[in-house]
């Protein structure tokens, strides 16, 4: 461990909020209320794709107890261009339409209207009264079909973006996006061994416990409070301010607690409707999804289409690498193919490279970002094809991994050439760890696979106070999803050398700190964690002044040491040194509150890189797969709180466990969406999992004072290719469409029988 | 001179296909207007939506960071997050 001459870092303390979260105290996003408040609710469209030719909305207005109707005509037009909303790249065209459809309802569920109501009954009814004229029109769920000559068409406008020369043919494909490094057919020229598949995999939805939620209170003056359970309320702030025409100093947003986003909170689906609702009705509006709205409506990630060619030589050296991958963007463009393509064959070093991506629009809801967007649907096709080469020269999966692995100095297919590291050092973790030392047991198999994703640092702005009694309030302004809260904390007790618990962490909403990007990207301990130092440190520089003051000598005759100001040496002078009480107490004589404030736009986050083994078994009658051991080894930086850091490892595998043997959107002929509830949306449960156990491997980011490295993306890359390629060796069956569920299984598995049969 | 790497469908779009560049500048603003100057348009599409790694080390909002006169700048697809 690289954290034993740290005294908190690296410790396990608990957490803030954890006593307000098992007691029942924590208010997340549906615990906000307001006196006087209506309920809001929206009516969604019951088709896949259909043309709007009128809302009729005056029987539902006239109904005793409603409030506020909205359609698209309460929301402003926006310009057909990718703009700035809260620092992330939007085009507001599109996220208008996707919060309020206007010319057409592009999916199963897309808003459509919304009204206010005094009670949750008399809004239900105002939605039965609206009377919405439609359409409808052919749709296109599936990525291959909506890339098909004749599909149908879901945007006029859209051209495909990355055509050389452009095209003028309307079209689903939004982008084509190419990667090139080196010769492929040259490499592929070289190879003894020669493998190539097609993969599919279905849309996943985040699945976070919480539903989305929102309150927000218009007034007459045109300020606007907004309470939201989100990932970023800057990013809610942002959104709303474009979308609505207010400006940012007008809206005010404080973050719930967070019940999970996993990157589905990163956009606006309700903060925009209840505030045009409140405007219009003079009262707070109170929106909180149902679960079915939360499938319906909200971002899934993509599902895709994917071609994988791999060459090697006969010691097993990569030569070329080649993959086409198309991924469901939903009804508006934007899908993570740009992430998916740098990151599919990032964990290697390979000469010759070519990845070809597509977003490809159809009639499905938008997608949102899912932890290490795109990376986890290219390593399941890239991770599958490696382990076939690797059977194909009889070789270990993990040395044939170690025998290709990117290290300092390898240059990317996407471009950049990779400073230090872990890749090899996490395969090697991998390889060394008690469960890959460990035989096989009878009737189980095992599979491996690695994943990478890049980690972002971006926006933050912290802050530090020092109390009277000389306990310090650490400001910053990120949700707290993973644990945050006590990472900053650990570092500024750190740096600041008091105890954790004199340190209390404080989330501030948009008016009382400087902006903050989203909470998501593995960012946050990165980012905000570096404000937060950066902060503390200019307390301490605060602090050694007032302590020059009192002693009567020059700012650099102190220095800061375990929590006390003292002096640099024995000729400044005897002097005790000052504790941070002391020097509080005396803080008003000497120039008044002692603060510290730091903002930054972070760089230099750092890869990571994870490598998962999975023992499994399974039955041959039914299909289902128990998991019976898995083990996560993961190049982490320094763990801050390793206990979380854990934790963030154990969630991926959780979800990849449920990406690889159940998860799908599965819609019927009309396009609508069958399984929008967690009853037939199978994620798996405490049961469904083995204690999954981690190995971190600490290769510290050199542009961190502490060396912290994203964590919270890579553990959901490896795991359906490493459940795959266990089953490929259970069985004898290759999958290559996810999920791996039972009944899929069961059928691949009978079409193989009488194949076994006759051998 | 700075090694200016653009994507190859990137290249093939704004660049004439060509995805390496000797670009001179002390910055990524200097950069990227020296690239407008030789393909008039690609600036705009730079600042836009595209992130930056300057000699390995991603940067989402590259504007005033310093070049090296022997770094690598490659423009790639801007980053999302979960």
């Amino acid at each position: 461990m690289s954290s034993q001459h740290y005294k908190w870092i690296g410790t396990r303390p608990n957490r803030p909020d954890g006593a307000d979260k098992v007691t029942g105290r924590a208010r997340f996003g549906a615990d906000f209320n307001m006196p006087g408040q209506l309920v809001g609710k929206v009516l969604r469209s019951p088709h896949a794709h259909a043309r709007i030719k009128s809302i009729d909305t005056s029987k539902a207005e006239a109904l005793h107890g409603v409030k506020a109707v909205v359609t698209a005509k309460d929301f402003p037009e926006q310009p057909n261009q990718i703009v700035p909303a809260g620092e992330m790249q939007a085009n507001l065209r599109d996220v208008t339409r996707n919060v309020m459809a206007r010319e057409k309802a592009l999916y199963d569920g897309h808003a459509v209207a919304a009204v206010a109501a005094t009670t949750s009954e008399i809004a239900s009814e105002a939605l039965a009264l609206i009377k919405v004229d439609y359409e409808v029109l052919p749709h296109v769920i599936d990525v291959d079909d909506a890339m098909k000559d004749g599909a149908p068409i879901l945007h006029d406008h859209l051209r495909t973006d990355g055509l050389t020369p452009p095209s003028d043919k309307p079209t689903n494909i939004a982008k084509r996006l190419e990667f090139v490094k080196g010769d492929i057919a040259a490499g592929l020229a070289k190879a003894d061994v020669v493998i190539e598949r097609e993969y599919k995999t279905a849309a996943v939805h985040q699945g976070y416990i919480e539903p989305h939620a929102t309150l927000a209170s218009a007034t007459e003056d045109g300020q606007v409070q907004v309470w939201s359970t989100t990932q970023g309320h800057f990013q809610v702030r942002g959104f709303c301010s474009r979308l609505l025409n207010i400006e940012t100093s007008q809206i005010r947003v404080t973050a719930t607690e967070i019940g999970g986003g996993f990157g589905g909170k990163t956009v606006v689906y309700l903060e925009p409707v209840a505030i045009r609702l409140s405007q219009k009705s003079g009262k707070p509006v109170k929106m909180v999804m149902e679960r079915s709205e939360v499938f319906r409506a909200s971002g899934p990630t993509s599902g895709g289409t994917l071609r994988v060619k791999i060459g090697a030589t006969r010691d097993g050296r990569i030569v070329a690498a080649d993959t086409t991958i198309a991924l469901q963007s939903g009804a508006f463009p934007g899908s993570p193919v740009g992430p998916a393509c740098m990151c599919s064959f990032a964990c290697y070093d390979i000469d010759n490279i070519k990845v070809i991506g597509f977003d490809v629009v159809s009639n499905r809801p938008k997608v949102a970002a899912y932890r290490a967007p795109g990376a986890p649907i290219a390593a399941w096709a890239v991770e599958s094809t490696i382990d076939l080469v690797a059977e194909a020269l009889r070789m270990d999966p993990i040395d044939l991994r170690l025998k290709n692995a990117a290290r300092k100095g390898t240059k990317t297919h996407y471009g950049p050439t990779f400073n230090t590291i872990g890749m090899v050092e996490t395969l090697e973790a991998a390889k060394n760890s008690p469960h890959y030392k460990t035989p096989v047991k009878p009737g189980h198999a095992r599979g491996v696979a690695a994943g990478f994703w890049f980690n972002v640092g971006a926006d933050s702005s912290a802050a530090a106070h020092v109390g009277e009694d000389g306990t310090v309030t650490v400001i910053s302004g990120n949700p707290d999803i993973g644990g945050s809260r006590a990472s900053l904390a650990l570092m500024a007790a750190e740096t600041l050398g008091v105890d954790y618990d004199k340190v209390r962490p404080v989330i501030a909403d948009t008016s009382s700190i400087g902006f903050n990007f989203v909470t998501g990207g593995s960012r946050v301990t990165f980012a905000t964690g570096l404000a937060v130092v950066n902060a503390v440190r200019d307390m301490i520089e605060n602090l050694k002044g007032r302590a020059a003051k009192i002693w009567e000598v020059e700012p650099d005759a102190v220095i800061w040491e375990n929590g006390y100001a003292k002096p640099a040496s024995s000729n400044v002078g005897k002097f005790e040194p000052l504790s941070l009480a002391q020097l509080a107490a005396q803080a008003g004589k000497t120039g008044g509150p002692i603060n510290g404030h730091a903002q930054l736009n972070a760089q230099g986050a750092g890869p990571g890189f994870g490598v998962h083994i999975v023992d499994l078994s399974v039955d041959r009658d039914t299909g289902i797969v128990t998991v019976e051991r898995y083990t996560a080894a993961q190049d982490v930086g320094t763990a801050i709180h390793p206990s979380y850091v854990e934790g963030q490892l154990q969630g991926g595998v959780a979800q990849g466990v449920g990406w690889a043997l159940n998860e799908e959107y599965i819609y019927d002929a009309k396009g609508r969406l069958q399984n929008a509830g967690f009853l037939d949306y199978r994620m798996p449960v405490a049961s469904d999992l083995p204690m999954i156990e981690t190995v971190l491997v600490e290769v510290p980011n050199p542009s961190h004072p502490y060396g912290v490295r994203g964590v919270g993306e890579v553990p959901i890359v490896p795991p359906m290719a490493a459940i795959g390629n266990a089953i490929a060796r259970a069985t004898e069956v290759r999958m290559l469409d996810l999920p791996m569920s039972p009944p899929r299984l069961s059928a691949a598995l009978d079409a193989m029988a009488p194949k076994r049969a006759a051998e | 001179m700075a090694k200016v790497v653009l994507t190859y469908s990137f290249a093939r779009q704004f660049a004439g296909g060509k995805t390496e560049h000797e670009v001179s500048g002390q910055s990524i603003r200097h950069l990227v207007r020296a690239l407008d100057e030789r393909f008039p348009g690609i600036g705009d599409r730079l600042n836009e939506d595209m992130a930056v790694a300057i000699d390995g080390v991603i940067h989402q909002n590259a504007f005033l960071e310093k070049i090296a006169p022997d770094s690598e700048v490659c423009f790639i697809p801007a980053l999302q997050g979960g």
